[in-house]
């Protein structure tokens, strides 16, 4: 089946413009007539809660944390990108969204792309209302920074915490919704399956992680903002409990999954110390801004680092990419970072990472620049390490960070499930094959503040009048009893190997096979030995304790249950797209030096994938991408 | 351990809608002194107060070592204070009146206060506390708050109406201190309450710019080196007296 | 390395809790303390005993899940560190470590070290926020900020809302939560139409859950992002000015 976006006709600037005209509105005092659940408070779960419910929409909330404030948005450090140009450096909606498409590798739709950039200045405006503060300049301005790669300064940042910063701002607006009755906040509980009648969405059932019980919820429509699933490899930066539970019993429920295969390795990363790592952490990407990568010439040099000479070093994105050095793009860093790996001139005791050198600029710029620049950063790596970057220099390595791929949307960010939207990390639309430093947190906010607010309309106006499908229609009844069928089974298991076990063994084949380099045997590998561990998981695991009290084994039980039929759907999708792009690199797909080779004639397409049963291969829709603005080029950062 | 019948949960439910505070029918100072800011607020206002009267009493009492009739002289001034537009005594009553309500919002709010905390932790730790800046001075707050209450009520009995049973005569305020101070344990009295005074001034001298709002960052160094300085000169100047008495040197 | 660890058991809310002692060898120093109970609980899952329920997600000290008293000290003998930062290296070899959870009768126990603290949201909830409906605001540069007083409000809104600076206070006060969320606000442009009525609902809610500041600093020194007590005093200040401020005039200064 060929997917349809629905996009607006007309010209890529009027579209979004025409479509908010065309849509249907439902009248002020008939919003509070209809009930939204919201799963998630990230970005774009809590923006979209509060946006709806100030228009006058009923919100129900849903949240796995003790406070909605906790989600993991706010561990982005970096900034926010938006087109406001006030650095006078030729910045504009329309290079904001031509460095989205470029940089995404050429698999984003257009037409959102260019709303993203369209609403970015006005997620600025609204962040700066709510008081979120942004460093400023001197005389009162807000000030930018160049970030990423790109070449003009566009990225608004509030020290090393924007993430968490707009994440307050947009908790604080929910806050007030909360306070003002509009919003009900479930805090701890935890969504495990969508409720679907007629084939449109109308509830949800969820978990309250408090006290075990599983009750059903029911609206006129629910919206997904649950975040990505990089934790399906174990070891990333996503926080512990991200996960694709949500997002993958949708799927189960007949939610197509879009470009899984796409998986965002951040080049700076904090490498692994030891077997007991559960988790990795980031270091921002601002660092490369004055940090210079490098390794050391000769596999066996075993001097320390300060002790080797500018000539026995091999500065190798310098060498290999002289027009943006440090500066190119995360999918081409990483892949260069691991081939040094692989080639055995990996630095540290596990031989696992690469230098980021700040002798230079410190030399240049003196230490107290470079402290007041990346101070907090710089601490951060001390006490993860114990070594101090101001002298030795940080070993980085690339790990999992963000996920492109998601549930299909339309233009609208409805699923193929009407009545399902999906908004940020959780759905596959803006970012294409690969996503821009500091484009995450404005496609979060810009789908929970401006846009669901200004489509969901479409789909609810006609549905005035009729009343939410009662939460004891055979529909809920059924999917609460599957809920409890499979807490039941995941606790009557009683195996010998703990959740975690399984996890990290899961983590392993997905990062060995499935990882910065991907290849048909690589992937089939993977695909047969996920099964395998899909099923010792079913028969062996062990999950302690009752189903009706605070368990922390059971809610991971069911997270990694779902990784592990996620996993596989993965390399599927790795394993159809005979291409190399962004966050996807094939080894049979290169050029002759290295570089991702696409394949514009017959990947230029969206992978959406159906769920057609427990055994049954997944069935594959396309969505054709046509760009007609953006020409399809070989990226190039030399 | 957490009563099941408390139940906690309970407490977190969503406050019914505040009424904003200018809607409220109590009267505003009944409102006011219901928060615990405006509490500590209050006591700091009153520990001023009271603050400046002990350092006005340590420089009176500071003329014992000019003689006795200095001292007596003083005394008698205090009474005649405010004459002629007040009469004998009525200003000195007055300022009692003042540093007797002064006591009582600072002593009321304190117990009140206590209370409040003690009910904001119903289970204690159950593994020793490694406190990383709260001091000595800081948490026997209320301990040294009571001995100084209780000692003023000696103080009183003892110098002001001639109760402890050492020779007292009415307006012979020199005899009757030395006669007082001479007695050892009587001393000691003063001595450890005079210093649980500077402990309890330690503290509250530099806290009371916070509960104030006192804050500025170009001073903020100051406000403990005025704590220490104006604890340290009231518990020399004070126990210097008996000490100096009970020693012999004065008499 | 070995570590003795002793930590609080409890089942739910409602059950009698007790300190369960659990010897550890072959503990990495680059381990993490959470890294330390994924160990444990590993262990304790092996031997068919339920694992230690804990809060933690980001595991890089911005979330605000954590909350272990180590040691007496929330979060750990490190100043200016979540429990998921502190690593093991900075313990001795063979060192004896208690851990319970925060204690405060408004961070009611979940289970095992894992508290509510929903309390802190309810606050937020009565106050903490900017009206600025979605759509409604201007250009961003139209309010010029000061540096040092963006720099300010940072400082304030850096409060990960963990809970450390209630748990370390001995009168489980709040006012150092409360004063961030409040000053953040409250020292920008934006946050002056607001400003008397956020501080007195504020303090207020506050009021009805937990303690008051008697000033001890403690939990200035237990907050992982070093907030300073700076913002109580004035907190303290706005919150006395609310109350004598005759609001519809509000706009006249002086």
């Amino acid at each position: 089946m060929v997917m349809d976006a629905h996009i607006p006709e007309g010209p890529i600037a009027t579209k979004w413009d025409n479509h908010k005209f065309d849509v249907k509105l439902v009248n002020p005092a008939n919003k509070r007539r209809f009930t939204i659940i919201v799963v998630g408070s990230g970005l774009g779960g809590a923006s979209a809660a509060a946006s709806l419910a100030e228009l006058g929409y009923r919100v129900e909330l849903h949240t796995f944390h003790d406070s909605p404030r906790r989600a993991h948005s706010i561990a982005a450090q970096g900034g926010i990108n938006a087109a406001k140009n006030y650095h006078n450096d030729g910045d504009s909606v329309y290079r904001l969204f031509y460095d989205t498409v470029k940089g995404g590798d050429y698999r984003a739709r257009e037409a959102n792309v260019y709303r993203l950039a369209q609403v970015s200045v006005d997620i600025i405006d609204q962040c700066v209302a709510q008081g979120v503060p942004f460093a400023r300049e001197y005389g009162g301005l807000l000030d930018n920074r160049s970030f990423g790669g790109a070449q003009v300064s566009r990225t608004f940042y509030a020290r090393g915490q924007t993430g968490q910063q707009l994440l307050l701002g947009a908790y604080q607006a929910l806050a007030n919704q909360i306070h003002l009755g509009n919003v009900e906040l479930h805090h701890r509980s935890e969504m495990l399956d969508l409720v679907t009648k007629d084939g449109k969405a109308v509830g949800i059932v969820a978990r309250n992680l408090m006290t075990g019980a599983v009750t059903s919820h029911s609206a006129h429509a629910v919206v997904l903002a649950t975040g990505g699933y990089g934790n399906v490899f174990f070891l990333s930066t996503n926080a512990k409990a991200s996960n694709v539970t949500a997002i993958w019993r949708a799927y189960k429920k007949g939610a197509y999954m879009a470009n899984p295969c796409y998986t965002q390795i951040h080049p700076t990363c904090i490498p692994a110390s030891d077997e007991f790592q559960s988790k990795l952490t980031l270091m921002s990407e601002s660092l490369r801004n004055d940090g210079r990568i490098w390794v050391p010439t000769d596999a066996m040099d075993t001097r320390s680092p300060d002790q080797i000479p500018d000539e026995d070093r091999d500065y190798f994105l310098e060498r290999r990419y002289p027009a943006f050095g440090n500066l190119v793009p995360r999918d081409v860093a990483s892949r260069a970072a691991k081939r040094e790996v692989d080639a055995g001139r990996g630095v540290g005791p596990l031989k696992n990472g690469v230098y980021l050198d700040f002798a230079d600029a410190i030399n240049r710029l003196g230490r107290h620049v470079i402290e007041e620049r990346y101070g907090n950063l710089f601490q951060m790596y001390e006490r993860i390490t114990g070594e101090d970057p101001y002298v030795v220099p940080m070993r980085i390595y690339p790990a999992v960070h963000y996920t492109m791929g998601g549930l299909w949307v339309d233009y609208d960010l409805m699923s193929n499930v009407p009545g399902l939207y999906v908004l940020g990390e959780a759905n596959f639309s803006d970012h294409g094959a690969n996503r821009l430093g500091a484009s995450a947190l404005m496609q979060g906010l810009a789908d929970g503040y401006f846009v669901l607010p200004a489509t969901i309309g479409n789909y609810l106006a006609p549905q005035l009048g009729e009343q939410p499908v009662p939460t004891d229609d055979a529909v809920f009844i059924e999917a609460q009893q599957g809920v409890e069928a499979m807490t039941q089974q995941l606790l009557g298991v009683n195996g010998t190997r703990s959740v975690d076990y399984f996890h990290r063994e899961l983590g392993k084949i997905m990062w060995d096979n499935c990882g910065m380099a991907r290849s048909r045997e690589s992937l089939e590998k993977a695909i047969g030995e996920i099964a395998t561990l899909r099923e010792e998981f079913w028969n062996d695991v062990r999950v302690l304790g009752e189903g009706d009290t605070f368990n922390q084994s059971l809610e991971k039980a069911g997270r990694v249950a779902d990784f592990l039929e996620f996993g596989e759907l993965l390399c599927r999708d790795a394993l159809h797209r005979e291409e190399s792009c962004g966050g996807h690199f094939r080894v049979e797909h290169q050029t002759e030096d290295g570089e991702a080779l696409r394949d514009d004639e017959h990947f230029a397409y969206v992978a959406a994938w159906e769920f057609t049963g427990d055994h049954a291969n997944p069935g594959l829709h396309k969505e054709q991408l046509e760009f007609e603005y953006v020409h399809l080029a070989q990226r190039s950062y030399k | 351990m957490t009563k099941v019948d408390e139940a906690p949960k309970a407490r977190l439910e969503k406050p019914a809608h505040p009424v904003p505070k200018e809607a409220r029918t109590r009267p505003f100072i009944v409102e006011f002194y219901g928060s615990a800011i405006a509490k500590k607020w209050l006591m700091a206002i009153t520990g001023i107060m009271l603050m400046g009267f002990v350092f006005a009493h340590m420089v009176g009492n500071l003329k014992v070592y000019l003689g006795a009739d200095d001292l007596n002289h003083y005394g008698e001034w205090l009474r005649e204070m405010g004459e002629p537009i007040f009469p004998r005594t009525v200003l000195l009553w007055i300022m009692r009146i003042g540093l007797i309500g002064a006591f009582a919002v600072h002593i009321v709010s304190a117990a009140q206060l206590t209370r409040m905390n003690r009910k904001a932790r119903p289970d204690k730790y159950e593994s020793p506390r490694d406190y990383a800046a709260a001091n000595f001075a800081s948490r026997t707050m209320r301990w040294t708050g009571v001995i100084v209450g209780l000692f003023v009520i000696f103080h009183l009995l003892d110098l002001t109406w001639g109760a402890t049973g050492a020779d007292w005569t009415r307006g012979e305020v020199y005899e009757n201190l030395v006669a007082s101070f001479q007695r050892v344990p009587v001393a000691i009295v003063y001595i450890l309450a005079n210093i649980a005074l500077g402990i309890h001034l330690y503290h509250g001298g530099w806290s009371m710019f916070q509960s104030l709002g006192w804050n500025n960052r170009k001073f903020n160094d100051w406000r403990r080196l005025f704590a220490i300085g104006f604890a340290a000169i009231i518990v020399v100047g004070n126990v210097s007296i008996p000490l100096l008495v009970v020693t012999g040197v004065v008499d | 390395m070995k570590v003795t660890l002793t930590v609080w058991r409890q089942a739910g809310p409602a059950a009698q809790g007790r300190f369960e002692t659990y010897e550890l060898d072959e503990v990495s120093e680059d381990m993490s303390f959470l890294e330390l109970f994924d160990v444990l609980n590993e262990r304790l899952i092996a031997k068919g005993e339920e694992p230690v329920a804990f809060d933690h997600d980001c595991r890089e000290g911005i979330c605000g899940s954590c909350s272990m008293m180590i040691d007496g000290r929330p979060h750990g003998p490190e100043l200016g560190t979540a429990t998921c930062q502190l690593h093991m290296r900075k313990f001795a070899d063979g060192a004896k470590i208690t851990v319970e959870p925060w204690r405060a009768g408004a961070f009611p126990l979940v289970r095992d070290l894992v508290v509510d603290r929903s309390a802190f949201d309810r606050i937020v909830e009565s106050g903490g926020y900017i009206t600025a409906p979605t759509g409604s605001a201007p250009d961003g540069n139209l309010i010029l900020i000061p540096k040092a007083v963006a720099d300010s409000a940072m400082d304030a809104a850096a409060c990960i809302g963990c809970g450390a600076c209630v748990a370390a206070c001995p009168n489980s006060a709040a006012n150092l939560f409360t004063a961030a969320k409040v000053m953040h606000l409250n020292l920008l442009p934006q946050g002056q139409p607001e400003r008397w009525e956020r501080v007195t609902n504020m303090v207020d809610t506050m009021e009805q859950f937990f303690g008051s500041c008697t000033n001890h600093g403690e939990c200035e020194a237990a907050c992982p992002k070093e907030i300073s007590i700076d913002f109580i005093a004035l907190m303290n200040r706005d919150y006395i000015k609310a109350q004598f401020k005759q609001r519809r005039l509000a706009s006249q200064r002086g």
